[in-house]
């Protein structure tokens, strides 16, 4: 319960340090309304994701309702309003791979990862996305991993991603703590 | 005589010392390896192959050039290299991952000795050693005009397409004035490659006449059917062709503004087309007054987010200005009325990127390909269960059966053909018999199905129609925009009745349902996506109708796909004893030990993901499906007792 306190607290915090940024930024861009789709795809491409804070934010400069900007938000797919994990995991559901089992992967990673599709794990780690198509329809099934294109899953590659993943993390632990040992050392 | 030179001559002075480039590439002094790195490359693994090439080249230090080029369309080969040693032709090698350029590196690179044939496809060039790319039907059928240099020049050299007779056509155009290009691309009967087929001489010729100004063109890629990409492949792998097509219809409209509306998804696509626009305008091929004529064309990217309804032209306007992108009613026409209200054109990459071909070599050389009524050539991306899936170009009115089974290779494996699901969510299945349907706007939608945007998914008999189906009908009632009662709501209820069909649950009234209310929903909504998102299920009701009554009658799915309907078992006799492979594989550790030591599955934990049925080694292929789930036979599987074993032991 502790852990989740502090995680969502952190969480709240780097919202905070998200939404000032925006402030800090939206002056400098044209009050066109044309402009909206364009800088909502900033602040998701420099931020990763659009703070529901940011909405009102992005209405008051354009001079809108907030309710437009949220439509328009909610309306377009590439859009999200929680922050994406270190290893954001999209599964192509295309309909090549589709016919392949792309449904049977996402099934697994939601199974490994024990969150639904949409949703980031508490340890902002991974985050979970079905896409419509990457275009990489030959290689089907596909699963985009960071961004990173993995071809021809099956479910015990879904498996072998995520093992990569923790072996990797858990080298550049060990790397940190050797290299703490050594400045402690000297 | 004004002493002022025109477009041809200044683009000529461009062009010189392109081709001596491209000449010196063409008879290399030292080895030159070209990398096909575009997106489905790079999901193969290019980015490996390359550094590959680098590393055993550095440590044998060889001198070598290495060229990344676009996509050529065969995905079943990639990553796709070609290597051009001094003295000997152009080489294909497929499937070259960093291992194969180790071994490329030193068996031919260092010295020319042998040139590898186990990785060879083959040369580019007739010669008297080597099979040419011509021997294979993939190649010897298609006929290349709009892909006719993706994968073989670098997009983001504006020299090498300049080098092939870039921006030829947009010099001519500039020279030959709106009037005649428009003449032109009419007489070629160029009809629009987004789809619908409109003819886009006559879309330009309204806009040229409309009064108000300034004047836009759109360029259309976002290309959100799953399971099409040509789109992305040409903006990725020739993106100056686009340019030049999207500059020649600008100058025929007469258009000051551009916009590429590109989608987010396609972020490659999106920085080779920024790159190109930054070359050409240093090079005065867009821009301020292009090649010293009075023509200027200011070009901007717009980043689609991600709504497969924007696609459609009145959808993807509102979305530029801002708004949800809602279709709004026609006529007004874009071409009359459109992005601000000003007249807007709006084509296809795949319609611009034939434009320049067309103007460069007339009108009657493009009518000389395809049929009367759709002269060109249509690009398919055909994928699912064919042998060398990818993207095939072919002359239009060739019928379906050549283009899968012999440009194609037929299907995998050698298993029956079952369907073919043509021009993506909007589009339709067509069974074995309607195989002979010639490939062009109208013979499609007459056979149910539709170009579309040319996704082509080729199925076998393990894929289930209903399933098929249901996936589509998810997708359109996702991408509704909510605008249209039948869609929004229709789909809804399409969607939930094809979901009880997968599971087993369904009645003959639900057919009939699913009949009436896709031709309701067809009647009642105002855009294509609407219009078309019944297809898949009408034309799978009319042509696989026995399945659909297989799955509520006997809860049986004939392709054993629907996971509902099916279980999977290890057969006793077959399965080895003392082989873990299938134990290792199981998410869920549904398999265990039997009493004679052999495997069997705990039907409660199955999730029924396949994966033992993979991992089973071929020599004992022990793994069997069956629908429905009742028809797993009694074998009379005890689970081993450990305890009892160990005290034996």
């Amino acid at each position: 319960m502790v852990d989740n306190l502090e995680q969502d607290q952190e969480i709240d915090l780097e919202e905070e340090r998200v939404l000032d940024a925006i402030a800090a930024e939206l002056p400098g861009i044209s009050r066109d309304v044309h402009q909206l789709i364009p800088v909502l795809q900033k602040i998701q491409h420099i931020h990763g994701y659009l703070p529901l804070g940011s909405i009102g934010m992005v209405a008051a400069h354009f001079g809108i309702p907030g309710a437009k900007v949220f439509g328009v938000a909610t309306f377009y797919n590439q859009f999200r309003f929680n922050p994406p994990g270190r290893h954001p995991i999209k599964v192509c559901l295309g309909t090549a791979c589709h016919v392949k089992g792309g449904e049977i992967i996402l099934e697994n990673f939601t199974r490994r990862l024990g969150i639904e599709e949409g949703e980031t794990t508490k340890d902002r780690e991974y985050s979970l996305e079905r896409v419509a198509c990457v275009g990489c329809c030959a290689l089907a099934p596909v699963v985009v991993v960071g961004e990173k294109i993995e071809s021809y899953v099956t479910p015990s590659k879904v498996e072998g991603v995520i093992t990569e993943i923790e072996i990797q993390n858990e080298i550049a632990e060990r790397e940190k703590a050797k290299d703490e040992q050594q400045s402690d050392s000297e | 005589m004004s002493s002022n030179p025109t477009p041809s001559e200044l683009l000529s002075e461009l062009t010189q010392a392109a081709e001596k480039q491209w000449q010196a590439l063409q008879n290399p002094a030292v080895p030159v390896i070209y990398v096909g790195h575009a997106t489905c490359g790079r999901a193969a693994g290019s980015q490996e192959t390359i550094d590959g090439f680098r590393d055993a080249l550095a440590e044998k230090g060889i001198e070598a050039e290495i060229i990344t080029v676009g996509c050529l369309g065969h995905c079943y080969a990639e990553p796709l290299v070609t290597i051009h040693y001094p003295g000997f032709p152009p080489l294909m090698y497929q499937k070259v991952g960093a291992g194969e350029a180790r071994v490329l590196v030193n068996s031919f690179l260092q010295g020319g000795e042998d040139p590898c044939f186990e990785y060879l496809l083959g040369a580019l060039e007739p010669n008297d050693t080597f099979p040419t790319l011509m021997d294979y039907p993939r190649y010897l059928y298609e006929k290349r005009v709009i892909m006719d240099q993706c994968g073989l020049i670098d997009p983001h050299s504006l020299d090498h397409y300049l080098a092939v007779g870039g921006y030829q056509a947009l010099a001519k155009a500039l020279e030959k004035g709106d009037k005649w290009v428009v003449e032109e691309i009419k007489s070629a009967h160029l009809r629009g490659r987004g789809g619908a087929g409109f003819p886009a001489g006559i879309k330009w010729d309204i806009a040229r006449q409309a009064e108000k100004t300034p004047k836009v063109v759109i360029c259309n890629g976002d290309e959100g059917d799953p399971g099409a990409y040509m789109d992305r492949t040409l903006m990725e792998s020739n993106p100056h062709q686009v340019l030049e097509g999207l500059a020649i219809a600008a100058l025929a409209v007469g258009a000051s503004r551009a916009i590429l509306y590109i989608r987010a998804e396609y972020p490659l696509a999106v920085s080779t087309i920024e790159d190109a626009i930054a070359a050409a305008k240093e090079h005065n091929l867009l821009g301020e007054r292009i090649l010293g004529t009075d023509f200027s064309l200011e070009v901007s990217v717009f980043q689609g987010s991600g709504a497969f309804v924007c696609g459609e032209e009145t959808a993807l306007i509102q979305s530029i200005q801002g708004n949800r992108g809602m279709p709004q009613y026609r006529p007004p026409y874009p071409a009359v009325e459109g992005l601000d209200g000003l007249p807007t054109v709006i084509n296809n990459v795949k319609t611009l990127s034939t434009v320049p071909s067309i103007v460069r070599k007339g009108s009657h050389w493009f009518k000389a390909i395809g049929t009367e009524k759709t002269p060109g050539t249509a690009i398919f991306s055909v994928v699912g269960d064919v042998e060398y899936p990818g993207l095939v170009e072919v002359p239009m009115g060739v019928s379906l059966e050549h283009l899968i089974f012999e440009v194609c290779g037929g299907i995998k494996d050698g298993k029956p053909f079952k369907a073919v699901q043509i021009g993506g969510p909007s589009g339709g299945c067509l069974p074995e018999s309607e195989l002979s349907t010639s490939i062009d706007f109208d013979s499609l939608r007459q056979a149910g199905a539709m170009m579309g945007s040319g996704g082509m998914v080729v199925m076998n008999d393990e894929t289930c129609m209903v399933e098929v189906a249901r996936y589509f009908i998810d997708f359109t009632q996702h991408e509704s925009c909510g605008k249209c009662t039948f869609c929004r709501i229709g789909t809804r209820h399409l969607l939930e009745i094809l979901t009880g069909l997968t599971k087993g649950e369904g009645s003959d009234d639900d057919i009939a349902e699913l009949q009436t209310l896709s031709e309701e929903t067809i009647i009642g909504s105002l855009c294509s996506l609407g219009k078309t998102a019944p297809n898949p299920v009408l034309t799978t009701l009319r042509f696989f109708k026995d399945e659909y009554l297989a799955h509520y009658r006997e809860h049986r799915c004939p392709a054993l796909m629907c996971r509902d309907l099916i279980a999977y078992y290890i057969d006793l006799d077959a399965c080895a004893r003392g082989c873990d492979a299938c134990v290792a594989c199981c998410p869920t550790e549904a398999i265990f030990t039997t009493s004679n030591r052999k495997k069997a599955i705990d039907q409660e934990k199955c999730v029924k993901c396949g994966e033992c049925v993979y991992a089973c080694p071929p020599e004992y292929d022990a793994v069997f499906k069956v629908s429905p789930p009742e028809m797993i036979p009694d074998q009379g599987i005890k689970p081993l007792d450990e305890k009892k074993e160990e005290n034996n032991e």
